[in-house]
């Protein structure tokens, strides 16, 4: 069953054409990758999806519902989460709080009981705690709930980005360059343990990454982008052999 | 000794009872001080104003520390708050008779002015910085002008003959009352959204927190409390023009703000008690008071020359008090920390380091 459909999407910046006739189908605990050169539209994809860019023309449907148009928090609401090409934490505020803003939408008390701290806020706090330090522990990181973001090591860091993502409790992830960074060995952690988080929230995940290792190692499937076009989109023995790819993507002379 | 000391310190902040313990003490010394007259009226006219400074700067802080944008808009909910409850005081509540409703007047002055709160969020959503900062301006002094030229209120002349309703007890249960709400606002979801607007907005929509709402809410009830300590002030003060409520008044709030230190509800009032005090000091009278012990030959000219123009250099001082401050002091007394007791108990234990919890639980912690 498709999760999310993109149909032809377009956006453009002003008179840049970022993203041209953009399709995508994306099944349920699917596992996909996009890749690309720099400034291939990547990243816009991300944006396109999660609202934070509205798209100039086309669809994206989650499901029933139309994307294209929703405020970001809407979509977030409706279970998309992703993670950021450069982390963007709040960098200035605890581990904990970092984990705690992303259930904003799942908190069900009203700005009265709020300001009371009354009737289901005391609930609705104690659970949102249980839930961030359940999260924490899962990421390694509960040992570390009162320190602030910003003082991290960086591998920390990423987990935390994907630990804040996963509290809004999505069922489509989104990971923008989640190896960026790092060196072989962590690349064949990190590939771990995104399968194992696959398996353990039951997520569909989309990810975007420069790093082959990853990508080949365990995308099912995967699309090629450049300068907003689609080159080639198949699984990564497809990819691998695809002679535009290897043009676009390696570079002319590694063809020749 | 001092690690003794230090340990006692820290135990009797972890006490549950002290807040309450200190807000009863309190309540008790605000209701006694005018009855048995403990201080003398001048004393006590200055803890009223400390009370209403604190008010002020604890809801400040919530728009300029917390969320982190650049208000210049409090003094003009101030007015909307004095205003308002004054003229339903006069003209529409028969106060004289029933002095209970001198109340319902306050309030209204902050329900009014948390409506005008709603509408200066309106542009916070497409704006920020120094733009955002431009537009409060720009509210702060339409509300002046159009008060200035309403003749029925007064015009430029204000208001006078107010009579005076605000007293100690009144002043500490509001400041008391307002403090808590912002506190309480501050931690929950909502305060955490307002900081996560701070550190950066893009991310906080796409964590799924609903920046609108949060920044209307913030807004609003910054200025409730703006327009609650309007009231009190003009029920004080028995006077009130449009000049009172200018930009000096905003640039006052702004210095016992960043004074005391950004989000940090602890530091609003130490920054607003500091100010109210520091202020009084510099009045003329307080410094030839405090001067003179000098011999006469050199009392006699400071007094002719210097003190005489006191009252203008401290429009100076306190001014490059607030430059001096966000250049070399930008956290202020104690920027972005709290009293522990403001803080509830469940945030401070879920903060706490964990302890070794032996096997995991459901053996999540461990299985990859």
């Amino acid at each position: 069953m498709a999760l999310l459909i993109a149909t032809k999407v377009r956006h453009h910046f002003g008179g840049l054409c970022a993203i041209n006739d953009f399709n995508l189908e994306l099944h349920q605990g699917e596992l996909m990758g996009i890749i690309g050169p720099n400034g291939a539209g990547k990243t816009t994809v991300f944006n396109l999806i999660t609202g934070v860019y509205r798209a100039s023309e086309g669809s994206i449907r989650l499901r029933e519902s139309e994307l294209v148009g929703m405020t970001p928090h809407q979509i977030t609401a409706r279970r998309i989460a992703r993670t950021f090409q450069n982390i963007r934490l709040f960098r200035d505020l605890s581990v904990l709080d970092n984990v705690r803003i992303a259930q904003y939408s799942k908190t069900r008390y009203s700005p009265l009981e709020a300001l009371l701290h009354l009737g289901r806020f005391r609930r609705e706090e104690q659970r949102i705690i249980e839930h961030s330090r359940d999260l924490l522990a899962i990421f390694k990181l509960e040992h570390l709930a009162g320190e602030t973001a910003r003082n991290l090591p960086y591998g920390s860091q990423r987990r935390l980005e994907i630990a804040r993502a996963l509290a809004t409790g999505p069922e489509l992830l989104l990971l923008d360059e989640p190896a960026a960074g790092m060196n072989p060995a962590e690349i064949d952690q990190l590939m771990d343990f995104i399968r194992w988080i696959r398996e353990q929230f039951q997520l569909t995940i989309l990810l975007i990454e420069h790093q082959m290792q990853l990508v080949m190692g365990i995308c099912e499937r995967i699309k090629v982008l450049d300068f907003g076009e689609t080159l080639a989109e198949g699984t990564p023995e497809a990819i691998r052999n695809d002679p535009w790819v290897m043009k676009a993507y390696l570079g002319a002379e590694a063809v020749g | 000794m001092r690690a003794t000391l230090g340990v006692f310190w820290d135990r009797l902040m972890e006490q549950r009872w002290l807040l309450p313990l200190l807000v009863a003490v309190g309540l008790a010394l605000a209701f006694a001080i005018p009855q048995f007259r403990l201080v003398n009226n001048y004393v006590q006219l200055v803890m009223i104003l400390a009370g209403i400074n604190i008010i002020l700067a604890t809801s400040l802080n919530l728009v300029n520390g917390y969320m982190g944008e650049f208000s210049l808009a409090h003094a003009g909910f101030m007015a909307v708050g004095a205003y308002t409850s004054v003229l339903l005081t006069l003209h529409v509540f028969p106060v004289a008779a029933y002095p209970g409703l001198f109340h319902l007047s306050v309030l209204a002055g902050g329900l009014v002015s948390a409506l005008l709160g709603l509408l200066v969020a309106i542009p916070s959503f497409k704006v920020r910085g120094d733009y955002l900062a431009i537009i409060t301006l720009a509210f702060l002094m339409i509300v002046k002008s159009a008060l200035e030229n309403i003749d029925v209120i007064g015009g430029p002349r204000g208001i006078s003959g107010i009579p005076r309703l605000t007293t100690l007890p009144l002043v500490f249960c509001w400041t008391v009352a307002l403090v808590w709400l912002l506190r309480n606002f501050v931690y929950s979801s909502f305060g955490r959204g307002v900081l996560a607007i701070r550190e950066d907005e893009i991310a906080s929509e796409l964590m799924s927190v609903d920046t609108k709402r949060v920044k209307v809410l913030a807004f609003m009830l910054s200025a409730f409390c703006a327009g609650i300590a309007g009231a009190l002030f003009a029920h004080l003060l028995q006077f009130i023009s449009p000049r009172v409520f200018d930009i000096v008044k905003t640039t006052e709030i702004l210095i016992m703000v960043y004074l005391g230190g950004i989000a940090s509800i602890g530091g609003s009032i130490i920054g607003a008690t500091l100010y109210t005090i520091l202020l009084e000091v510099l009045r003329p009278s307080t410094v030839a008071g405090l001067l003179s012990w000098l011999p006469a030959v050199v009392f006699d000219p400071l007094n002719e020359h210097f003190i005489r123009h006191l009252g203008v250099l401290r429009m100076i001082i306190m001014p490059l008090l607030l430059v001096l401050v966000m250049l070399y002091w930008p956290r202020g007394i104690m920027g972005m920390r709290d009293f522990r007791g403001f803080i509830p108990l469940r945030d401070r234990l879920a903060h706490r380091a964990a302890t070794p919890r032996g096997p995991t639980r459901n053996g999540t912690a461990d299985s990859h």
